[in-house]
């Protein structure tokens, strides 16, 4: 550290006065001016703090680095996948707060998701597989909508690896809006990332199936397996994906890994990684190499080059088939069409990263110590002079040596790589574990000063890195400044909490070139284990502050029809069928008794009918599974059969005033 | 008689005489009788007096806007917080005055202005209401503060924590946990300058003689001065 270096022997006030000084605080507007800071006094009992505490220069910096006082926002967000908690974690950097959780594929009471919320049950029901229910998901990338390549804060895309299903949540509300449910596949990997307008959400298969959730024995695994991505298209102005318009394109069986999108230089085009070409079929307890042995055999893997503007063309001229319901290009149309290419890569990679401009792109095998950077001008090259190799599926193959562009060896088992504005690439690297920087080359080779393609540092990590995280580090202009790493293993990083532990994001400052990374925070993930994420400038979000009118339905964003407005609450029987009109405010609900017969069917729109900032009501209902949050402005539906008789008391289940304990209500339920 | 006037006026006045007279007796107060009627009706575009409410839960403080028909800003947060004291809407306040206002304020106007051709002591009785308005607008505000303060429903939720009150016209207040500050506003400032601007019109208006002005300014009778030269 160089910092930690010059200014050991200095006195620890000196050195914070120095850090305020040097403006290294990602911060502005609400901090003191720096004529502020000039004059200011560091009181000498911060050495003595620092010294009680056991705290290096280097901690004081980070702290200096991190400390966010109340009131101040966060320069970055962080866009989280939950992992198998199902859900998205929106967290500020630099100072590492979990902000929120966004329920998507698994029920949240706090959110009111899945707890009888009109809306919410029909998105999950969207995601339904037949007649199950599936109530959780695995997201594992997170995708920021785009324009031209770089974050609008727009809309947020994410996949739920365990069941091949996308799901779109609308950032003006931060609320999920649809789950799609692929129609052909049991489970995904490469999803979700976007092409550079949002056009495109990309889902890339992974363990190979028989599409259209078929049987097929595993015996025939190279014949009625197969691998695919899937192109969902993105209508922006209904911020939803319209599976009509959407396609698929059918892959060989080989596992698919992780996509991304090309841009500007390859925009058009997408990249795919695999595995498992060697077409294992595990079956350990038969005495078969299991699927870790397996899947490892050969020394090259396939980096699948996908020409998407021409799998576009192919769609419109209808040259596909159904599966499902859903279109699919089937593989020898793909091999017709030359929809396909692919790049032997080292063995069993875990990423293939487009680099800032599209013309480059970096895969980590990750049982090879090197990156291996592509061109795209040598693959579009390759693939003109016509590829001489091709696989059992009829693939053409491109010669490895005439596509790459570099091979840097980084260290033990590189997976993701993310970039920043100092032509700085960062890999992560499981085993060792730590993170790598490297420079990039080509037209990036200019904007520092180490030599192109080479290591450059690394920094620890604790432990066993995953995914990293570059601020706006996956788009046509990083920023910098920070990169977390996601880590799967805490062990000793914090108190111990019993055999099940947090991961450990940590937060590395990357603003000063060369060698010098410092590691400025660790947060503990108790709450499903993320894979990636991605982080947005706080400033291109601007999400609602309240609901833009009373009686807003957060599903169709529109007015909803059963709206309650003050002075049109009312109870309606038709029959066996009860219809409550209501309305929520503090610190009342209006009606307060409700009077049914068991046997009747409820339905139950409640309005907020607040404007506050911040002035949310709950709605809980003992004895019938329903638990509502209702924003300021919003309104929704439940509905019910009333199963049970007897006194149920409803109440506000959000703290919303001096009054809360007050605002309630008594459903009486006649036998 | 008129006709007299023009030939005396013809007789012993020079053209300079006759601008000086146009304007000192004719065109100054018709100026300022039309801007007082004027800036009067703008008055009701701008609000009167607004009150800003301030507590820890709203860092930006609850804001509201009084014009002369109408009320905006946070009035629903308003109204919501004060049903917790028993405090009535804010609409049920002054509806008669409101419903009335700008009628009232464009017909006083233009009784104002039409001060302009009426040269005797009438025409100080036709401002008078206009001199007065301000002064009634804020006995009219201050009748409903206090009647909204000081008759609070007596089974709100926090009748017994807090006292009947009158809100001050300017100035600061605390209730309960908030903190009120009230001043008067552009419209109510317009109003006042309408008021100064009516008594200077009063004041040049004070001689001017209708005759002699109404020769000064006679068609045919410029149109001889224009035919002289």
């Amino acid at each position: 550290m160089f910092f930690g270096q010059l200014f050991k022997p200095v006195n620890i006030a000196f050195l914070l006065m120095l850090c305020l000084l040097s403006g290294l605080i990602g911060c502005s507007g609400q901090n003191p001016s720096s004529a502020d800071l000039d004059n200011m006094d560091i009181p000498a009992d911060i050495k003595e703090i620092a010294d009680l505490r056991g705290l290096t220069p280097d901690d004081i910096e980070a702290a200096v680095k991190t400390y966010h006082p109340s009131g101040m926002h966060d320069e970055y967000i962080m866009f989280s996948s939950g992992g198998h908690s199902g859900q998205i974690h929106v967290v500020g950097i630099p100072s590492m707060r979990l902000l929120k959780t966004i329920a998507v594929f698994t029920p949240a009471p706090w959110q009111g998701w899945g707890y009888g919320a009109a809306g919410s049950m029909e998105i999950l029901n969207e995601g339904n597989f037949g007649d199950t229910q599936l109530r959780w998901g695995d997201t594992h990338h997170p995708a920021v909508s785009e324009t031209k390549g770089d974050y609008d804060g727009q809309f947020l895309f994410t996949n739920d690896k365990a069941n091949a299903r996308v799901a779109v949540i609308d950032l003006r509300d931060f609320e999920t809006k649809q789950i799609v449910k692929n129609p052909i596949a049991n489970n995904d990997h490469g999803s979700t990332m976007v092409t550079p307008n949002s056009e495109w959400v990309i889902e890339g298969g992974q363990y190979a199936a028989p599409l259209g959730t078929d049987y097929s024995s595993i015996e025939n695994y190279a014949e009625d397996y197969k691998g695919m991505v899937t192109f969902w298209k993105f209508d922006r102005s209904a911020g939803r994906i319209n599976p009509d318009a959407s396609f698929a394109m059918e892959l060989p069986p080989y596992w698919q890994d992780i996509c991304d999108a090309g841009k500007l230089a390859s925009d058009g085009w997408v990249f795919c990684n695999s595995f498992n070409t060697e077409m294992s079929t595990g079956g350990v307890e038969s005495g078969n190499p299991p699927f870790e042995a397996g899947a490892s055999q050969r020394d090259m893997d396939y980096l699948h080059i996908i020409n998407l503007n021409k799998a576009i063309e192919v769609l419109a001229a209808g040259k596909t088939s159904l599966v499902n319901g859903f279109r699919v290009i089937p593989l020898e149309t793909v091999v017709r069409e030359d929809l396909l290419y692919f790049a032997p890569e080292p063995k069993s990679p875990h990423g293939v990263d487009v680099f800032p401009g599209g013309d480059y792109m970096v895969v980590s095998g990750k049982l090879d110590p090197h990156v291996t950077v592509y061109s795209f001008e040598k693959i579009l090259s390759a693939i003109a002079s016509g590829p001489a190799k091709k696989d059992d599926y009829g693939i053409p193959i491109l010669n490895f040596d005439d596509v790459i562009a570099a091979q840097i060896e980084v260290g033990l088992g590189p997976l993701h790589t993310q970039f920043d504005n100092q032509g700085y690439a960062y890999t992560s690297l499981f085993l060792e574990p730590a993170v790598a920087r490297w420079a990039m080359g080509g037209p990036y080779k200019d904007r520092n000063s180490e030599p192109a393609w080479s290591l450059v540092s690394k920094i620890p990590v604790q432990y066993n890195v995953g995914h990293i995280s570059a601020a706006e580090g996956d788009t046509v202009s990083p920023d910098g400044k920070y990169l977390v790493s996601m880590n799967k293993w805490a062990i000793d990083r914090f108190a111990p909490v019993g055999p099940l532990l947090p991961q450990n994001f940590q937060l590395i400052d990357i603003s000063e070139p060369g060698d010098d990374m410092q590691l400025l925070y660790d947060m503990p993930v108790g709450f499903g284990e993320p894979h990636y994420a991605q982080i947005i400038k706080a400033d291109k979000l601007n999400p609602w502050k309240v609901y833009p009118e009373v009686g807003w339905n957060p599903e169709t964003q529109s007015i909803d029809p059963h709206a309650t407005t003050t002075g049109e609450e009312r109870i309606v029987r038709d029959g066996k069928n009860v219809e409550i009109f209501m309305t929520a405010v503090r610190s009342h609900f209006s009606p307060e008794h409700v009077e049914i017969k068991k046997g009747d069917h409820v339905v139950w729109h409640i309005t907020n009918i607040e404007r506050a900032y911040d002035a949310t009501h709950g709605f809980a209902l003992s004895g019938y599974n329903i638990n509502l949050s209702i924003e300021p402005g919003e309104s929704t539906t439940f509905e019910f059969d009333a199963v049970h008789d007897g006194v149920f008391s409803y109440y506000c289940t959000e703290f919303c005033s001096a009054l809360h304990l007050e605002m309630t209500g008594y459903l009486l339920v006649q036998p | 008689m008129v006709w007299t006037m023009e030939s005396k006026i013809n007789d012993i006045l020079d053209d300079k005489e006759i601008r000086r007279l146009l304007k000192r007796y004719h065109y100054l107060p018709t100026f300022f009788f039309l801007s007082a009627a004027f800036i009067l009706m703008f008055s009701i575009f701008l609000p009167y007096w607004n009150l800003t409410l301030e507590a820890p839960q709203y860092p930006d403080g609850l804001h509201v806007n009084l014009y002369v028909n109408r009320v905006t800003g946070d009035v629903s947060e308003i109204d919501g917080l004060n049903h917790y004291i028993g405090m009535k809407p804010l609409a049920e306040a002054a509806k008669f005055e409101r419903a009335m206002s700008v009628f009232a304020i464009i017909s006083l106007s233009l009784i104002t202005a039409s001060a302009i051709l009426v040269h005797n002591q009438w025409a100080a009785f036709l401002s008078l209401p206009v001199m007065l308005y301000p002064v009634v607008f804020v006995g009219d505000l201050y009748f409903w503060l206090r009647l909204f303060g000081q008759n609070l429903d007596s089974t709100a939720p926090l009748s017994s924590s807090v006292e009947p009150f009158t809100q001050p016209l300017m100035g600061t207040k605390a209730i309960a946990n908030f903190v009120t500050s009230a001043s008067f506003d552009n419209g109510f400032y317009l109003a006042c300058l309408s008021v100064i601007l009516l008594g200077i019109a009063l004041y040049c208006h004070r001689k001017s003689y209708r005759p002699l002005t109404r020769a000064l300014v006679d068609g045919s009778y410029l149109q001889q001065l224009s035919d002289r030269h």
